[in-house]
């Protein structure tokens, strides 16, 4: 059976020219970058070559700009809380959008239970917020703003440029979780003009658990770990060399094909998101139409759920994913459907198709013509279809009341 | 995730359609939390002749439903009344523990379905 990935949002594969690098840093170079002898010096050249990789990617003007973490959840508490605790006593106040990854918004949920104040944006249909919401969002207290690039779920591209001037120009401290767009679409921190961006390797090929934070020179910023002097005390602990050096071998190929991929993939999601709303009837583009990432479709089927058409596609071979309750493990469905004006019930017949660098224009056709059998199947076996209320039935007992939530092992807050 | 049992339930669901003029209707779930369930049922002397569901919702819900109906085709009224959303999931092979409350009201439906009958029977 033919074997299609399209799920590279949520992560990708790492890329052998990456392997390769970081092999050697597992075995042969394993020193501990802060010892002094030969194996710890190679190690640290090695770092630092990784934080150069990154500096470039992004156009950090310096490499001390560039702290390497964990993962991109981490970059991004250490990027939301370093600048929370360190302007306390400037403000207590912090703008965000209701469509960020949870990192951002549960991190801000925690900020908000130890007294901060955020107010969360709500997007436009396509999950942007403009420039003009953020400047009407501002106070005196404001010390934070925190808008993604690009939205994991949807695609939609942020107006990050004009939100910047706007935060530059109040003197406000301004993050964007980049995660989905480095790699993917031009990323560069002065032409985006942020104080702080997170990024994530295994989006990008590289290896999981490493990411990246960039602070901007002269940002007012605490630590949230403490330990030892690592990463200039941004992040102690003992580097992870190998995914270091894959994060920045990664970051480095990315950029090198990123606009011929972009050419490619784009060429891909417009075909197939005209073919899908053609062929398939009470289907629904979610995100923007154009300002979308080059690799993203994202749909809601109506009157069927997601995670029933993703078993379906797996069969088939196709893996892609869902924001429906059921995939998401929570009994919620994603918030950035509902954010972005769309029922429960629409939501959970969300598909998200993320394309990457090995997909074929063969992927594309065999999915096309997979998908619509699937949603005809699911759609024949539902109670739901146009111009049928189920809750106007009179043997119905459905109800508004959620039955079982307050059996819900599994709590979610959005 | 799912036991071989629940994915050839998903797989080939038995009983999928709405019966035509049935005897019983019965339907549960909401659609705001992804499932809804519909079970026509057609009764002669007291016994299910024939059942048939539709569902929206994720795998377990389709599968579940697949399963109460071949587990009450043939019953009595009063056997089928029998069946709970326990020993459908049992007849399963066990749910993810997540699925146990939100996907598991096949029951439910076929019982609303069988109440629907009988108060038909009473009218």
């Amino acid at each position: 059976m033919r074997k299609v990935y399209f799920d590279h949002s949520a992560t990708t594969p790492v890329d052998p020219a990456v392997a390769e690098e970081m092999m050697k840093y597992l075995t042969e170079h394993f020193g501990n970058p802060s010892s002094i002898h030969a194996f710890g010096r190679e190690a640290r050249k090695a770092v630092e070559k990784a934080r150069q990789q990154v500096a470039t990617a992004i156009g950090a003007s310096s490499v001390g700009e560039i702290a390497f973490t964990g993962t991109g959840t981490e970059a991004d508490n250490m990027a939301i809380r370093g600048v929370a605790y360190a302007n306390r006593h400037k403000g207590n106040h912090i703008i965000t959008s209701a469509v960020e990854h949870s990192a951002v918004l549960n991190c801000c949920k925690q900020l908000e239970r130890e007294g901060f104040s955020v107010t969360v944006l709500p997007p436009d249909q396509y999950g942007r917020v403009t420039a003009q919401q953020v400047a009407d969002a501002i106070t005196d207290k404001t010390i934070l703003i925190t808008i993604m690039h690009a939205n994991n779920e949807i695609g939609t591209i942020m107006p990050i440029k004009e939100i910047s001037e706007v935060a530059r120009e109040r003197k406000i401290i301004f993050h964007t979780d980049a995660v989905q767009s480095v790699g993917k679409i031009h990323v560069n921190v002065d032409e985006l003009g942020v104080d702080l961006l997170t990024l994530s390797g295994h989006k990008i090929y590289g290896p999981k658990g490493v990411g990246a934070m960039y602070i901007r020179k002269g940002t007012f910023w605490h630590p949230i770990m403490f330990g030892g002097g690592q990463e200039r005390r941004r992040r102690p602990g003992t580097e992870n060399v190998a995914g270091i050096v894959g994060l920045g071998k990664a970051v480095e190929l990315a950029t090198q094909r990123m606009h011929a991929d972009a050419e490619r993939l784009s060429k891909y999601r417009d075909r197939i998101i005209s073919k899908v709303l053609e062929k398939i009837p009470h289907t629904i583009l979610t995100g923007h139409p154009k300002e979308r990432l080059p690799n993203h479709v994202s749909f809601c089927f109506r009157f069927i759920e997601g995670e029933s058409m993703l078993l379906m596609l797996d069969m088939k071979g196709i893996a892609i994913s869902s924001g429906s309750a059921c995939t998401s493990g929570s009994l919620e469905p994603s918030h950035v459907l509902t954010a972005i004006g769309l029922s429960k019930e629409v939501a959970h017949g969300s598909l998200r198709l993320t394309m990457g660098k090995d997909n074929t224009e063969e992927d594309v056709e065999y999915f096309l013509e997979t998908l619509p059998p699937i949603i005809e199947r699911l759609r024949a076996m539902s109670p739901l279809s146009e111009g049928c209320n189920p809750c106007a039935c009179s043997t119905c007992t459905v109800h508004e009341e959620d039955h079982h939530h307050d059996h819900g092992e599994i709590e979610e807050e959005f | 995730m799912y036991s071989e049992k629940v994915m050839d339930h998903f797989t080939n669901p038995r009983n999928v359609g709405e019966i035509e003029n049935p005897d019983g209707v019965g339907q549960v779930g909401n659609p705001s939390c992804g499932d809804i369930m519909k079970i026509t049922l057609r009764v002669e002397d007291n016994v299910i002749k024939d059942i048939k569901f539709k569902t929206f919702g994720c795998g377990a819900a389709v599968a579940t439903s697949s399963m109460v109906t071949e587990m009450a085709m043939g019953k009595t009224i009063e056997e089928a009344l029998q069946i709970t959303n326990k020993s459908v999931a049992e007849a399963l092979e066990g749910l993810p523990p997540a699925k146990m409350h939100c996907s598991n009201l096949a029951a439910d439906a076929l019982k609303a379905a069988i109440e629907d009958y009988l108060k038909k029977q009473n009218a």
